[in-house]
């Protein structure tokens, strides 16, 4: 029980770290420049590499004065332009045999975010009335990255609410006495299945109808992927709403909000959490999909006949409403 | 609800089986699904019969050796290990 709080505390502060991922690209970035600088970290300190990518900016500094010695002598010198070379040159070759399977440069706009946007992004997913303009801005024919715009789709918000959303479970299952480690498994991998039948399915009907979008899969998973906050939020809202739970005195930081709310207990919390989420990711999906399935004048509110308008309305529809289906389905086992 | 990936496998299986083995001449042109009713549909709107149509025959066209291999596998898998 002790170690679920603590994984369920570490993946909140997970959330705060937003910002590490640009560290840590801004360093890859530093090592290919200078390749010798990464075999002077890693041959001096008897610790792997990794301390060497922390160690970057103190580094050149450091390393240029022991480097003295050795780089006098002129065969040592070959040697260690040559070893870099090397290094560089399998870099490259893991690099483009890599990105033959996964895309890593298209990969890597997904998950340029920070802070600000993940916080502007959970607030439009939890309350998405007020937001305005849900167009995507573009720079040069491609998107903009998600920490500029906030209507861009990300995959950092899913992959953390999956993880989140695993783990909560976990905590509720552990709180009716129902928890054993394989059930953790289970739920990952069940979840995981869905997601792709999900995904599939709107692949399926996007395919059938034709419609002419620049919505790539990976745009789909991330929309498919947002209902996970809805998940973790109602899950938490059910596990930390009743008053004689052991762990009422840790939930004070977790969750203020469903803490707050918890004044109604159990079950109650849960079903209005719920209807909460449903009709909150209900209306961001119609008003993210709009804009890119539907036709100019059909997204722009007028009403245009025709029979393939119609059946995009209703493609649009199903989508979203599919998602409060899913997040009723998901998390009802979980609460019984 | 205790779905598995090595569940997702099957049911990818099965359905790939399923569609596959809709006959032309047989089965689908009782239904006026045939080969001479789908391609009609030139410009812009092929309409959902003819993009079901153009999916069955091409996953006929592509899964037809693959299905062969993966099918014998599943066989022989079974057979040895239950």
């Amino acid at each position: 029980m002790k170690r679920l709080v603590s994984c369920v505390l570490e993946s909140s502060v997970f959330h705060n770290q937003a910002d590490e991922p640009n560290m840590r690209l801004r360093t890859n970035l530093v090592d290919g420049s200078e390749g010798s600088q990464l075999f002077e970290d890693t041959s001096g300190a008897a610790s792997g590499p990794q301390t060497g990518y922390s160690n970057q900016q103190p580094g050149p500094q450091a390393a240029g004065f022991p480097g003295q010695s050795i780089l006098s002598d002129p065969m040592s010198n070959l040697a260690m332009a040559y070893g870099s070379s090397l290094a560089s040159q399998g870099r490259e070759m893991v690099d483009k045999n890599l990105d033959r399977f996964i895309p890593i440069s298209k990969l890597k706009y997904y998950f340029a975010v920070d802070t600000v946007y993940v916080g502007k992004k959970l607030g439009l997913l939890v309350f998405p009335y007020m937001h305005e303009n849900w167009e995507v801005s573009y720079q040069q024919d491609t998107p903009v990255a998600p920490r500029i715009d906030v209507n861009a789709p990300d995959l950092y918000i899913p992959a953390m609410g999956f993880i989140t959303y695993i783990l909560v479970a976990g905590l509720a299952l552990g709180t009716q006495n129902k928890f054993s480690p394989e059930l953790l498994g289970v739920q990952a991998s069940s979840a995981l299945v869905w997601l792709i039948m999900e995904v599939l399915a709107v692949l399926l009907s996007l395919y059938l109808v034709t419609v002419n979008t620049d919505l790539t899969t990976i745009d789909l998973l991330a929309f498919s992927g947002y209902k996970y906050v809805g998940y973790v939020h109602h899950l938490s809202m059910f596990t930390f709403s009743s008053p004689t739970h052991p762990l009422l005195p840790f939930t004070y930081h977790l969750m203020i909000v469903g803490v707050v709310a918890g004044l109604l207990f159990g079950r109650p919390a849960y079903y209005l959490s719920l209807l909460w989420c449903c009709v909150a990711i209900f209306v961001f999906m119609i008003r993210t999909l709009r804009l890119k399935l539907l036709s100019e004048a059909a997204a722009e509110g007028r009403l245009v006949r025709g029979a393939r308008n119609q059946l995009r309305m209703y493609l649009t529809m199903s989508i979203a409403g599919a998602q409060p289906i899913f997040m009723y389905w998901l998390t009802y086992h979980l609460i019984r | 609800m205790a779905f598995t990936l090595y569940t997702l496998l099957q049911t990818a299986i099965l359905c790939t089986n399923a569609i596959a083995v809709l006959h032309e001449e047989r089965f689908l042109s009782k239904f006026g699904w045939g080969v001479d009713h789908g391609v009609g549909g030139f410009g812009d709107d092929p309409g959902i019969k003819a993009q079901i149509l153009t999916l069955i025959r091409s996953v006929r066209t592509v899964m037809r050796v693959p299905l062969i291999i993966v099918n014998s596998a599943c066989i022989v898998l079974l057979l040895l290990f239950g």
